[in-house]
């Protein structure tokens, strides 16, 4: 009897150790605050359900008539990170892409929610995939202060432009209009055209040039967009933003060129 | 007993329960080392009827690239060997294994990229296998895998620069693109067992050290799909096997 009643107290204590990891992914942190998916859930029907579907899977009944399509949330594939390409973003990474909004996406900024119910809205996002139990995210990739941004740097810049490929897809001039342009698709096979630096449009992870230092790093996981980080030193990825700001603005481009070669001739 | 002595006598069973829950976990097995008993299953893969003609590819987007190739290079999605026998098809045990935990094997697997097509067209690994990823061309490329059931990655590789990754899962297979030059695609199978083995160019395949039994043995094509046999190999029997395949 009373070894019965042993065996069913440290059978609980084993299943009660067993059970207690999986209740951590239904939770998100971003600094302080600690997100509940429950709560979160309640957020999900009434705000983002429409879109991103009822089971997450980014077929809401507004799916069909939007382009780019909405995110599918149980493949945990996520554009904009802070984390290394393959790895899962940070609560912080998805809790600044709903804060700031996708820019010429249907995605619109929901800074008007309260923080609290951010933070459980990305609890929530999180249960639709099994991977956030199982895979913990990589470690934010680190942005070295920004160099000072002389004609050199847009020079090195606009070089590794070409030696990277970058042309392949963003064309010579920036305009998206390379020639692997047409081929390109994003993870759900859904036609996807490189950026338009030309067009001064905002960037979709942000606007900063260390949002842009970020995603050269990082690269924009589910589109054909890839990470830099082996292929470039921090040096250089500055360089290459520095020139993509040019593109915008083809008066600075045209006086850095004058002044790089100015440079090369002294 | 004094309660001291039940309290003792309680902590002990939990120790106990849970020692013996560690040790019940099955534990990682290396892949069976060559033995006498081990038994091998070798055989030819063949494409029946008159071999499809491989499509050109047009390179000249990427100078470096078609300067690799004097003749024009071709599609490789299906290649077919003098003999009839089918290249880049995966052979491996699908079903039948009573081990289910190897470790993978210390050597990295290797995928390399050169004059713009991948080599092997098609590699098989284990899962958790160091995949060297190598850039033997001039030209900058981005390799990008695809998955179903695995974490995907997109990076770029300039011309020497060294990328290291793994496949947690398995998977059978992964396709494999080149976002810069389109035309460029390959597959990457992963396995959770070392029972598999690609076709070369003969359609030849040989599967080796396996431990006796009853297996499935699956033939996957990337155009022409997959075949199933099943199979029993005796303690020490070395056996044949052959898959035919048609458009």
């Amino acid at each position: 009897m009373r070894s019965s009643v042993r065996f069913s107290m440290s059978a609980a204590i084993l299943v009660s150790l067993l059970c207690s990891a999986p209740a951590i992914a239904q939770e998100s942190h971003i600094g302080n605050l600690v997100g509940n998916a429950k709560s979160g859930k309640a957020l999900y029907v009434r705000y983002c359900i429409f879109c991103h579907g009822p089971n997450g899977d980014g077929r809401g009944e507004s799916a069909p008539y939007l382009d780019p399509k909405p995110r599918d949330f149980t493949k945990a594939l996520f554009k904009c990170r802070s984390t290394p390409s393959g790895s899962l973003p940070l609560d912080s990474d998805l809790y600044d892409t709903i804060t700031r909004g996708i820019h010429a996406s249907g995605m619109p900024s929901w800074k008007p929610l309260l923080k609290q119910e951010r933070a459980d809205l990305i609890a929530y996002i999180k249960t639709f995939s099994s991977a956030f139990q199982e895979e913990k995210p990589g470690a934010a990739m680190p942005i070295p202060p920004e160099p000072p941004n002389p004609a050199e740097s847009v020079q090195r810049g606009a070089e590794l432009f070409q030696s990277m490929n970058c042309w392949q897809c963003h064309g010579k001039d920036g305009r998206g209009h390379g020639p692997s342009a047409a081929a390109l698709t994003d993870s759900q096979g859904y036609p996807i055209t490189p950026f338009d630096f030309t067009s001064g449009k905002r960037f979709k992870c942000g606007e900063s040039d260390g949002d842009m230092f970020r995603d050269l790093a990082t690269g924009l996981d589910g589109t054909p967009m890839p990470s830099f980080a082996a292929a470039m030193t921090a040096d250089q990825r500055w360089d290459v933003v520095h020139y993509i700001r040019t593109l915008s603005n083809p008066k600075a481009r045209a006086s850095a060129k004058n002044d790089a070669n100015a440079h090369g001739n002294e | 007993m004094t309660k001291a002595g039940y309290m003792k006598n309680y902590l002990s069973l939990v120790i106990a329960a849970i020692a013996l829950l560690m040790f019940s976990l099955p534990g990682r097995v290396s892949a069976a080392p060559a033995s006498p008993d081990a038994s091998s299953l070798t055989g030819q893969v063949k494409f029946e009827g008159a071999a499809p003609k491989p499509t050109r590819i047009d390179m000249s987007a990427d100078p470096v690239c078609s300067k690799a190739h004097p003749t024009s290079a071709t599609t490789e999605d299906i290649v077919v060997g003098a003999d009839g026998g089918l290249a880049n098809v995966v052979v491996y045990i699908s079903d039948g294994l009573t081990s289910h935990n190897f470790e993978p094997p210390p050597q990295p697997a290797v995928f390399e990229q050169k004059g713009c097509q991948y080599k092997p067209h098609v590699l098989a690994m284990q899962a958790s296998q160091k995949l060297d990823v190598v850039n033997s061309d001039e030209t900058t490329h981005n390799i990008h895998p695809s998955p179903n059931n695995n974490r995907e990655w997109n990076m770029t590789q300039p011309h020497g620069v060294p990328i290291e990754q793994t496949f947690a899962r398995e998977e059978i297979a992964i396709p494999v693109k080149c976002n810069v030059h389109p035309w460029m695609r390959g597959y990457i199978a992963v396995f959770k067992h070392p029972y598999f083995s690609v076709t070369d160019k003969n359609g030849s395949f040989d599967l080796k050290d396996l431990p006796p039994g009853t297996y499935t043995i699956t033939a996957w094509q990337e155009k022409l799909g997959t075949q199933t046999q099943k199979v029993t190999v005796g303690t020490g029997e070395a056996k044949t096997l052959s898959f035919t395949f048609k458009q």
